[in-house]
């Protein structure tokens, strides 16, 4: 679950983490008070859930209250594209006001989950500002790492190692190694799966601060979570996304023409792929889940028909334990029940297969029987017109 | 004839008096496999179906012998259950849960390295040797006995695989589901290497998807170490980057963890990669022919 730069600030500095002072508004009329009250000189931050807002023009400096009332004018309402928006963008309804500092340099701290070793890995290098992909990819030795148990947090000479890495001195280098710990101790407390701090900078007066702040949390430990699982905002969502959700349903809405329906995440990727592969486009990925019942799969066509590029629907369940027969009739019943008018191919597998082809081959719906996952595909990339 | 599971393999089931436990255990013993106790904490003393209940795990496994266990317990209590399990000497943990945090699966990797625990998942399927025990909820009629070894982070995906073989005559030594999370208590390395060592295993299919790097980290073992010939898929070529495709560990996350970086480093590896989900089978019996002409 992602969360605004506001929020991430937030959580970040309950835990000790030195972000600058700020004020969130959703009027531009109130930026002048926050801005009075942080010193005049602010910056104004677009709150999206995308990064680029920078270059995206989401980001402006404003010498004085005035200035500060005019950009949180100009940001508030705008729709900000970046290149992580995509070419829609998305409605800013909400600005950040916050402190401008006196920096010195800018750096990158973040810690996500490395898979591979079962543990979380905190990063630094001294590249702030530059995205840590780009920095793996052109310069990988400049990106310094350091595995720590959540359980047992940061040892203090990772962070030592890091700072010194850092090439911070002093003040900084206390004030470094001390937003170290605090930011390993916030990622395993609250169940966080990536904090990115980019930039981290150190001010002239030896202060290191988060100057932005990003972060993801683990959808699956939000029940621990109620505080952070509150911070999800819906705004930020594929509305048909969110409606799914209220079903249990997994949809992830794609650019294609094919709507898909399929019980496993797996299987369901395995489809977009193969009608990809048959010439087609998927509109979507969605798990309709273990069981198929009717009440599902009806909930799970409608979201599917509310996306109005789709022309044919594919169903792709393999039955497993639950019986061919009992999925084809929740499967015709569902489509009567939403009145489905375009063309439906349904490829179902498992216990009774015969038998539930029977069901969809005498039902009053002018289903497509595919036999098999490339026949069901291409049958249903015929049923649209044909490969795109 | 198999890896880890058997026709000697006795099952605790955790969380056997919920509604998916008491479920499928019932089909898993309907499968033939011994399931030998249940426990649910405070119910010790009653019987599901004639299967004993214990307050704990190590009262089932001192009563009963129990030598793996099958869990089925809700997400927050599950990664209790597993080094439960564990620390109550079970060979063979097999979890099935969905949706345990993370942070616990760190702790539990963390506490089980140099036990002798083998945990299979959570988020998996289970693992089925045919003919002989089907520990989990993946469909037992479509599986046959026979030389194939198959292992997935998928669930249906694989019932799909398994009945492809099935239908080219193809039976299976053992199938493992190992889960679609970030970080499964068995990876595939762990499965290759067992069926590497395992006489009865000629083949083996593994099927990928996008997120993490273990398919490139396998193709890597592979070609060290892997004589028997190897198959492979991997699921989501169109998933877009930066979407979890259902699975907690199916993302494409900083341009890592596409299907085309894995068929590549699998290719490369010399493993021939199914085009499509709907040539697994196929592809597993040519480069089964293809290793007969080799011999």
């Amino acid at each position: 679950m992602k969360v605004h730069e506001y929020q991430a600030k937030e959580v970040l500095a309950r835990y000790g983490v030195a972000v600058p002072r700020n004020k969130l508004v959703t009027e531009a009329g109130q930026a002048r008070a926050a801005a009075e009250e942080l010193g005049g000189r602010v910056v104004v931050k677009a709150q999206i859930h995308a990064g680029g807002r920078g270059k995206g023009g989401g980001v402006k400096l404003a010498a004085n209250a005035d200035e500060a009332v005019d950009l949180a004018d100009e940001i508030l309402g705008m729709t900000l594209v970046t290149k992580q928006t995509g070419p829609e963008g998305r409605l800013v309804r909400r600005v950040l006001i916050e402190e401008a500092l006196p920096i010195e340099r800018e750096l990158y701290l973040g810690i996500v989950l490395d898979r591979s070793e079962g543990f979380p890995v905190m990063m630094a290098s001294k590249f702030g500002g530059m995205e840590i992909e780009e920095v793996a990819e052109e310069n990988p030795d400049a990106i310094l790492k350091a595995h720590f148990d959540p359980d047992v947090g940061l040892h203090p000479y990772l962070a030592r190692q890091l700072a010194f890495g850092l090439g911070l001195e002093g003040d900084a280098f206390k004030a470094g190694t001390k937003l170290m710990h605090a930011l390993a101790r916030a990622f395993g407390d609250t169940d966080a799966s990536l904090f990115e701090i980019n930039p981290l900078v150190t001010t002239t007066d030896g202060r290191v601060i988060a100057l932005d702040a990003k972060a993801s949390f683990d959808d699956s430990a939000m029940f621990r979570h109620k505080d952070i699982a509150e911070m999800r905002d819906l705004d930020e969502e594929e509305p048909l996304e969110v409606e799914a959700s209220k079903f249990d349903l997994n949809y992830i809405k794609l650019d294609g023409n094919i709507g898909c329906m399929v019980n496993g995440a797996g299987l369901a990727m395995a489809t977009m792929d193969i009608i990809k592969h048959c010439g087609g486009e998927p509109a979507n990925f969605l798990d309709v889940g273990g069981d198929a019942s009717q009440e599902r799969v009806a909930a799970a066509f409608r979201i599917l028909l509310s996306d109005s590029a789709v022309q044919g629907v594919l169903v792709n369940i393999f039955g497993g334990i639950v019986r061919c027969d009992m999925v084809a009739r929740g499967v015709v019943a569902a489509a009567e029940e939403v009145k489905l008018s375009i063309p439906l191919v349904v490829r179902l597998e498992g216990t009774n297969v015969e038998e539930g082809r029977r069901v969809l081959a005498e039902s009053d719906l002018a289903v497509i029987v595919g036999e098999g996952m490339a026949d069901a595909a291409e049958k249903v990339v015929a049923a649209v017109g044909g490969a795109l | 004839m198999s890896i880890w599971v058997n026709s000697d393999t006795k099952v605790v089931v955790q969380g056997l008096t919920g509604k998916e436990g008491r479920f499928h255990a019932e089909k898993c013993r309907e499968y033939g496999t011994k399931i030998v106790a249940g426990v649910t904490p405070g119910k010790a003393g009653q019987d599901v179906d004639g299967v004993p209940v214990f307050n704990t795990v190590e009262d089932a496994v001192e009563t009963t012998g129990a030598n793996a266990s099958l869990i089925f317990v809700p997400p927050p209590f599950a990664a209790d259950a597993i080094l439960e399990a564990a620390d109550a000497g079970v060979e063979v943990i097999i979890c099935i849960t969905e949706g345990i945090p993370a942070r616990d699966m760190i702790r539990v990797q963390r506490i089980l390295q140099g036990l002798p625990t083998r945990l299979v998942g959570g988020n998996c399927p289970g693992i089925i040797t045919p003919g002989e025990c089907k520990l989990g909820i993946m469909p037992g009629h479509i599986s046959i006995p026979g030389p194939i070894g198959v292992v997935s982070r998928s669930g249906t995906l694989t019932y799909e695989a398994i009945g492809q073989l099935t239908a080219l005559g193809l039976g299976q030594s053992t199938c493992v589901g190992i889960g679609g999370d970030a970080l499964p208590g068995t990876n595939f390395i762990d499965c290759l290497e067992a069926f590497a060592a395992d006489y009865d295993t000629e083949g083996i299919v593994m099927i990928g998807e996008i997120g993490g790097n273990a398919e490139e980290e396998a193709a890597e073992f592979i070609s060290q170490f892997v004589r028997k010939p190897v198959v492979s898929f991997i699921a989501g070529q169109t998933a877009p980057p930066g979407r979890r495709m259902g699975h907690a560990g199916a993302i494409i996350s900083g341009g890592k963890g596409t299907a085309a970086d894995k068929i590549a480093a699998l290719e490369a590896a010399g493993i021939a990669v199914a085009k499509t989900p709907a040539e697994i089978g196929i592809t597993m019996k040519r480069a089964l022919e293809n290793q007969s002409i080799l011999d």
